[in-house]
């Protein structure tokens, strides 16, 4: 029997652990001074009210998604891929490569040759962990955040000593060539008299966020891999007897979350940069867990989670901007969403899950 | 390389392996007990914080340091309730804690002394000083053994000291006493325990609060002891690389002690030197850096010895009705 209906667990249970991280957030903010609805009313100004804070909300959305998905995989196969950060590093690293050694002729053809090399390099980077947790049975968790600082060091290393243009400072590659440049949303959406998106870095590769969302979906629900990965992640034992090899689900399941993670750099690197820089990730790749655990790992949760943490990236920022609430107070929300969806996930869910057998008990 | 040389990078390895041995031995006490934590982090960085903040307030290094272990503990707390109580997923908990030290210090720090997310110099004892080990100026112009005396072993301040002393405690108290059985039972067989009719939750929870305390040293520490503020995310990812010397020691005091005196040291080459020339290949210096990572994944990997972690560890532990 089925303890709660079904739009209780998908809808309530986040509802109420979103709404007790929000409800400490705002004692946060008056903890530390300063008023919590004036400062709701200034992100929504920046980051709502305005085409460029949209411009700068689905920049970061895209981010999200991305990872949010990447982490989302590995969660239907019952694995944690904290890696998302190290894979995105590297897939920035493939996009990198392929726009400045590959002479393209336009930015529709470098997109689809940038976004393999992002998979590619993601995906690659999630290999050796995937493999060693299939074969070797080293734990997914520990290998992936070992594999997040050895990417940030081997990115350190080329960045510094191998791809700095000669008698450049800062430790980054050359500009990527203009024919590689993607369009902008103010490219894309302002008229002739009226310019949209002013100044902002969402690009294109929003579209095919949206668009790996529903791959994603179709993915999980609609193919045969889908069902494998879901029924390995819901029971091993019984994936092995319906003769599902676990070894290669793993592997599978990990190569597509870093695919997916890497694909995060042709926003930041090609479309926002245009050139790799050391730290380009920003620690999306961790946000991506926040995102994947509000949105129940269900792709449309994970789109509206990204855009909300989009939102709260770029309101964020404008906080820092008008007030003294440090752009941090944005890693204590993302930290309070973590904690309440994720691992106090049963605080909210017990009680709920009483209150529900209870009423039904009373119907019958 | 001289000598003078090696016994100033063996003291800067003794100082940088501390706050990991702490970290580490924290980790010791979770993980044996069943609870995974990799929000070592988080409580080392939140202790680093509180401790500098209240040490600059009080004038008092060991205030401070109870402020620094009171925030760890409370960090410590969240983490045994969504793992323990809630059955929650110990990997998220803690990823959630260290998120929330990192924003949470700056927050504070911000609001409270307005000065970029760090806090004031600390200066006289707001601090822990060096201490001189007895005899150590008598001693010091004795050849070879003067100087390991009166400069490698002597002249650290007091957090040192108690962590050297923590080894031996920490082997003793798993190996030889009544509640280290059971700790080491509760995370290999918790349903062995619970027939045997003790509490396992009341075992979880003293594991936990003892990770929070060794953390709270080790970030209070940090702070007050290795600098003399606390600065934006300063432990620098220790809590993490604690993490990987705890699976590289396979999770055993004593190999603890070894794994951290040589993640100190690849720290101290790393703070000392530009490059690396090792039989006349240069090594970058980058190489140093992801050594401790790369070593760990070997390790677990299994081509060099197996790491083994507890059984039960990483399980919410549901009592049979």
């Amino acid at each position: 029997m089925q303890k709660m209906p079904a739009w209780a667990d998908a809808v309530l249970v986040p509802m109420i652990s979103l709404l007790l991280a929000a409800i400490l957030s705002a004692l946060v903010i008056i903890s530390i001074g300063e008023d919590p609805v004036a400062a709701f009313r200034l992100m929504v100004d920046g980051a709502l009210m305005r085409s460029a804070g949209w411009g700068y909300t689905l920049y970061y959305a895209t981010n999200f998604m991305f990872t949010g998905l990447a982490v989302a995989v590995a969660f239907h196969a019952r694995m944690f891929n904290i890696g998302g950060e190290g894979q995105a590093m590297l897939g920035g690293l493939g996009v990198a490569l392929a726009c400045l050694y590959i002479p393209w002729p336009h930015w529709s053809v470098a997109l689809i040759g940038t976004s393999l090399a992002a998979m590619l390099f993601g995906a690659a980077w999630a290999l050796i962990p995937a493999w060693l947790q299939a074969k070797r049975g080293s734990h997914i968790v520990i290998t992936t955040i070992m594999f997040n600082f050895i990417a940030a060091t081997l990115l350190n290393y080329l960045l510094v000593n191998v791809l700095r243009p000669k008698g450049a400072m800062d430790p980054a590659t050359a500009r990527f060539p203009e024919t590689t440049n993607l369009p902008t949303f103010r490219d894309m959406f302002s008229t002739a008299d009226t310019v949209l998106f002013r100044g902002t870095p969402a690009n294109v590769s929003f579209f095919i966020a949206v668009f790996a969302c529903f791959l994603v979906w179709l993915l999980i629900w609609r193919t045969r891999l889908g069902y494998e990965l879901r029924a390995f992640g819901q029971s091993e034992p019984a994936a092995l007897y319906a003769g599902i090899a676990p070894a290669r689900i793993t592997i599978i399941a990990l190569l597509i979350s870093g695919a997916l993670a890497g694909l995060m750099a042709v926003n930041t690197t090609q479309g926002e940069a245009e050139r790799l820089i050391l730290n380009s990730t920003e620690g999306a790749g961790f946000i991506g867990i926040a995102v994947a655990l509000m949105g129940r790992s269900h792709p449309l949760g994970v789109f509206i989670a990204a855009i909300l943490f989009g939102f709260l990236y770029q309101g964020g920022a404008e906080l820092a901007l008008w007030t003294t609430i440090p752009r941090e107070l944005i890693v204590v929300i993302q930290a309070l969403v973590i904690l309440f969806t994720g691992a106090l996930d049963n605080m909210v869910r017990m009680p709920l899950e009483r209150l529900f057998l209870a009423l039904r008990r009373r119907e019958s | 390389m001289d000598f003078a040389t090696v016994i100033q990078l063996l003291d800067s390895t003794i100082r940088s392996a501390t706050p990991l041995l702490l970290a580490c031995l924290a980790g010791l006490y979770s993980e044996r007990s069943g609870i995974f934590d990799i929000g070592l982090e988080g409580k080392m960085l939140a202790a680093a914080f509180f401790s500098a903040a209240v040490a600059f307030l009080s004038g008092s290094a060991w205030i401070g340091l109870a402020a620094g272990i009171g925030s760890s503990v409370a960090l410590a707390l969240v983490h045994a309730l969504a793992s323990i109580n809630f059955r929650g997923n110990q990997l998220i908990s803690g990823v959630a804690i260290n998120f929330l030290a990192a924003g949470m210090t700056v927050l504070v720090a911000q609001a409270w002394f307005s000065q970029g997310g760090r806090t004031p110099s600390l200066v006289g004892s707001a601090r822990f000083a060096p201490i001189k080990l007895p005899f150590a100026d008598q001693v010091a112009e004795v050849p070879i053994f003067g100087p390991i005396y009166a400069e490698l072993l002597s002249g650290h301040s007091i957090p040192v000291y108690i962590t050297l002393a923590l080894v031996p405690l920490t082997w003793w108290v798993l190996h030889r006493s009544r509640f280290g059985l059971r700790l080491r039972a509760v995370g290999d067989a918790p349903e062995a325990v619970d027939t045997a009719g003790v509490s396992v939750i009341r075992l979880r929870y003293s594991a936990v609060i003892i990770c929070g305390v060794l953390c709270g040293i080790a970030g209070a520490y940090m702070a007050t002891g290795l600098q003399a503020n606390f600065t934006k995310d300063m432990t620098a990812n220790r809590g993490f690389i604690a993490l990987a010397a705890l699976i590289f020691a396979k999770w055993r005091p004593w190999h603890a002690l070894m794994t951290c005196l040589l993640f100190g040291f690849l720290f101290a080459i790393e703070t000392r030197f530009q490059k690396i020339d090792l039989f006349g290949v240069t090594l970058p210096l980058q190489f140093v850096q992801a050594l401790p990572y790369v070593l760990t994944v070997v390790i677990l990997a299994g081509f060099v010895g197996r790491a083994v972690p507890p059984r039960a560890g990483g399980q919410p532990y549901v009592k049979e009705q």
